[in-house]
């Protein structure tokens, strides 16, 4: 045993996996917005130095077991450039031809040309962090990294070291955004090496206010591209804060997503999460109740064939009496895929009251798939109700026989089974025009094989 | 003089403790010198007069635990270190041979058992006395004294039928070729920190063989008593189940109440063969610590179960109410197809007490089948942990696993926690799991008390209908005790 070992690295992590993307961010740190703003220097640099100690993640990690980043070590992701895409349509989960608030960012950086915030009531802003930086400094100075620390996530902390651009939402109170906001992500990266770029995203929510948020995560092409996101969601007392997500990018694309919200006294953060695309791809949510009366709904689906893997990993954190959680996941697996699904729900001392649930449901469509799941509970508090379930099987074969003795086809009965089985989790959707663009979101999956 | 000690102990025992088994027995011991090292590992194996297969097998583990790591970054448990030099691996109640009669054997020990509740006709089987195996038996007991078996009853009667019952140092000799290819082969002596170390230094424990197509007559049981101060127990015990077999096996443990935590880390393996059944059932009533966490046994546990033969079945029960922490898993491996693994627990901590307990079951063969139903009880300060893994590999076509943990919580200072983990990689097999967490409802204590319950006497009617489904597993003998123990356990946490 080496015994001149200078300083021992955690348990679980390979500080080594971090000297190409410090070596980048050193080339790159100059040039990053806000750059001399000295609380953002403070906050990249302790970024920095968390991902220098810490690096990767491995699989001795607990959080970790179950997905291996080593495919990230060998693919020596540069810095994303700006990229000179072109798009002829972008998604949105608008009828056809309306127009409305969206932000558009490309490899990581905002293009405002392809971008509006027309329809958006007095007060509300919709920026992008560089032109919050010079428009709203005060307001990213009070919120940025408060909520998504980057102590025991590394990937946090790589994002925190490289924050340079992202969507940048704030609410005012009271205030009600009808229109839908749209963020949308295109993935391109560059024919000459793997491009990595790690957009931050900001979405704060006064008292009383409401707003509905799409994420789009799209790619173009087929370069391999790597996501590593960072969104920070602070929902003020009794507001409401509605954030829908669908990442269909293709599958030579890594994505990391780490969603942070934390909620005041009769807030709501409603959560969802629809996953199709990525070869590799792991969303981390975490909801802290932070308040009495708080409810959070964490929930989403997914699908994945081929080589993909898919991994969730939620954290709902019950920190203050009398608040609802409410999880439900469920996911489709078919091919080599491999779903990884880790919710925790935890209830601190004293978050009397609390009511949580979760629920998780997978199927398997082929002899070679995998999953993986740790639902988890860890409770200090007596007075709650608390209870999770989770499921793994393949079709039920009567409900098969069902439909094929009433003339349908094999492959057409699959499609309605596994169809209703992943509507199941699209009705935690609340809003109607999301959730039909979410379904058809599915239906082209499920036609697509 | 009578009255005076019997009132003072009488108050000490209500005042200090409600644990009843926290008294030591004055014997005199041959001990080893405090420490761990191979010269130990050597003197332990010298000691039970070891081949040398066998000793190099412990020297093997040993070497192979110096370079390990303590599994301390998983479970939900915190402890200070432990310094595994400041113990004692070997202390034996000084006797001279195996005692043949009631007469041979020491009367501090009979005293002992008499003390820790074991029936008086018990005792005198335990002796074997001639003429108290007449009597109805029921139970073969192999009673385990710190480190050695000190007396294993009924073995001519079982051994009538071809079936082995001793000590396991006595298996060696007796049938070393049995011993040689089963001990280690469901737990290696590289798994884990804990097993391996019990590999280097185990002391004593029961071996069983039943032969095949043989129908164990009785319940097989081992009582395992910590006295000495300053040891660890380390027993081992083998379990071999022939094709066609069946055996019912009781684990029951006490210790006395001391201010130093001790250790204690078995290893129990079980095989069975080819349509052959295995009941493994424990009670668990090691010291637990007092009121204030100071003391108790720390019960570092490894039990697993290889379901080798096609059919087999191993079906694992257990109470978990002593112990300042518990790190224990029995686990069944489902080779065989159409094998059959369970797992059924009730786990109540109290005070400071902590455990992080559950069970693996793996699925190797196919239409392999496995519940699990755990009914984890946390009061007072403990933290309680169900952690689970289900794993079902690509081979196990038509697995079935439906694992139902439920928790209660009583106080709010106390902590339950729920982690099972679910690794599916065959499409045909169905995983389902469930769990819970409530406390005591308002409701059910009002209407226990309206009929005139006292409140711990309604928590303890409650708890022991919310562990039902888990008793009702247990054998006969245990299960009086095990729902006595519920109560016991609980008192002092109300109010």
């Amino acid at each position: 045993m080496a015994t001149t070992t200078l300083t021992k690295a955690p348990r679980g992590y390979d500080p080594a996996a971090a000297t190409p993307f410090l070596e980048q961010l050193d080339r790159v740190k100059g040039g990053l917005p806000g750059a001399g703003l000295s609380w953002l220097d403070g906050l990249r640099d302790q970024g920095r130095a968390r991902f220098a100690e810490l690096g990767l993640p491995t699989v001795k990690n607990e959080s970790w077991r179950y997905t291996n980043l080593r495919a990230l070590d060998k693919l020596a992701f540069q810095p994303a450039s700006v990229a000179d895409a072109r798009f002829d349509v972008l998604p949105t989960v608008r009828a056809d031809g309306a127009t409305g608030p969206r932000l558009v960012f490309v490899d990581g950086r905002f293009r405002a040309e392809l971008s509006s915030t027309a329809g958006l009531p007095a007060g509300v802003e919709l920026l992008n962090l560089a032109d919050a930086l010079a428009r709203k400094p005060d307001l990213l100075a009070e919120h940025l990294g408060r909520i998504a620390a980057p102590d025991d996530q590394p990937l946090v902390a790589l994002n925190t070291a490289f924050l340079a651009d992202g969507p940048v939402l704030h609410v005012p109170r009271g205030v009600t955004v009808e229109e839908t906001i749209e963020l949308v992500f295109v993935s391109v990266g560059s024919e000459a090496q793997p491009t990595a770029f790690h957009p931050r995203g900001l979405i704060v929510a006064e008292a009383d206010s409401r707003a509905v948020i799409v994420e789009h995560h799209v790619g173009l092409g087929s370069c391999t591209t790597l996501s590593n996101g960072v969104t920070e969601v602070f929902v003020g007392a009794g507001a409401s804060v509605h954030h829908y997500k669908v990442q269909r990018e293709h599958t030579e694309s890594f994505h990391l997503s780490h969603t942070a919200a934390k909620v005041a006294g009769k807030g709501i953060y409603d959560n969802f999460i629809l996953t199709i695309g990525a070869k590799l791809s792991r969303n981390e949510v975490t909801s802290v109740l932070d308040g009495e009366e708080g409810d959070t709904h964490v929930s989403g689906a997914y699908m994945v064939r081929g080589g993909q893997h898919v991994d969730t990993t939620t954290f709902i954190d019950h920190a203050k009496p009398c608040c609802t959680s409410r999880e439900v996941y469920k996911g489709v697996i078919d091919d080599q895929a491999r779903a990884v699904f880790q919710g925790k729900i935890i209830v601190r001392p004293n978050a009397q009251k609390t009511d949580g649930y979760q629920q998780n449901r997978a199927l398997l469509l082929s002899d070679t798939a995998e999953i993986d799941a740790k639902p988890e509970l860890e409770i200090y508090a007596d007075d709650v109700k608390c209870s999770h379930g989770a499921t793994v099987g393949e079709l039920d074969d009567d409900q098969l026989f069902y439909l094929r003795a009433r003339g349908i086809d094999k492959a057409a009965a699959r499609g309605l089974l596994i169809g209703a089985f992943l509507s199941e989790a699209l009705e935690e959707i609340a809003e109607e025009s999301v959730r039909d663009a979410f379904q058809s979101y599915v239906a082209d999956w499920q036609n697509a094989r | 003089m009578a009255a005076t000690t019997e009132t003072v102990e009488q108050v000490r025992a209500v005042t200090e403790q409600k644990y009843k088994y926290g008294f030591t027995t004055d014997i005199e011991s041959d001990v080893a010198p405090k420490g761990l090292n191979e010269d130990i590992v050597r003197f332990i194996s010298a000691k039970k007069e070891e081949p040398e297969w066998l000793l190099e097998w412990r020297l093997k583990a040993f070497r192979v635990w110096q370079e390990m790591e303590e599994p301390r970054h998983w479970a939900k448990l915190s402890f200070p270190p432990i310094d595994y030099q400041d113990a004692h691996y070997y202390a034996a109640p000084k006797m001279k041979d195996r005692p043949k009669s009631l007469d041979e054997v020491d009367p501090e020990l009979l005293k002992t058992y008499e003390k820790l509740g074991i029936p008086l006709r018990e005792q005198e089987i335990l002796a074997g006395v001639e003429g108290a195996e007449g009597k109805s038996p029921a139970i073969a007991v192999d009673a385990v004294f710190d480190s050695v078996s000190v007396a294993t009853t009924f073995k001519a009667k079982l051994e009538e039928m071809g079936i082995i019952f001793c000590a396991i140092s006595e298996a060696v000799h007796k049938c070393p070729e049995l011993v040689q290819k089963y001990l280690g082969s469901v737990v290696p002596y590289t798994d884990n920190f804990y097993a391996t170390l019990n590999c280097a230094v185990f002391t004593d424990g029961s071996f069983v063989y039943i032969p095949k197509g043989v129908r164990c007559p009785m319940e097989l049981s081992t009582y395992f008593r910590i006295n000495q101060a300053n040891t660890g127990q380390f027993e081992r015990t083998l379990i071999i189940a022939d094709e066609g077999s069946y055996v019912s096996y009781l684990e029951g443990c006490t210790a006395p109440q001391r201010d130093e935590n001790q250790l204690h880390a078995a290893v129990v393996e079980l095989v069975a063969l080819d349509d052959a059944q295995i009941k493994y059932s424990t009670v668990q009533n090691w010291y637990p610590g007092n009121a204030e966490g100071v003391g108790g046994i720390y019960n570092f546990v490894t039990k697993r179960g290889a379901c080798r033969g096609r059919n087999s079945k191993i079906s694992w029960t257990q109470v978990e109410t002593g112990s300042a922490i518990t790190w224990k898993y029995p686990s069944c491996i489902l080779q065989g197809d159409n094998s059959v693994g369970e797992f059924y627990s009730v786990a109540i901590t109290n005070n400071f007490q902590q455990a992080d307990t559950g069970t693996k079951m793996i699925h190797i063969g196919k239409n392999t089948r496995s519940t699990i139903v755990s009914k984890g009880i946390s009061a007072g300060r403990a933290q309680q942990t169900y952690r689970g893994l289900v794993k079902i590999l690509p081979k196990a076509e038509g697995a079935r696993n439906h694992t139902q943990c439920d928790s209660l919580l009583i106080g709010d200072q106390c902590g339950a926690h729920t982690v099972p983990y679910i690794e599916n990689r065959n499409r045909t097999a169905r995983v389902e799991h469930e769990a819970t967490t409530a406390k005591i409802s308002e409701d059910q204590l009002f209407y226990c008390r309206q009929r005139g319950l006292s409140e711990e006497d309604a928590v303890s009617l409650i708890v022991n209908g919310f562990c039902k489904e888990v008793l009702k597993e247990l054998p006969m003998e245990f299960a009086v005790e095990a729902q006595k123990l519920v109560g016991i356990s609980l008192e002092g946490s109300v109010g």
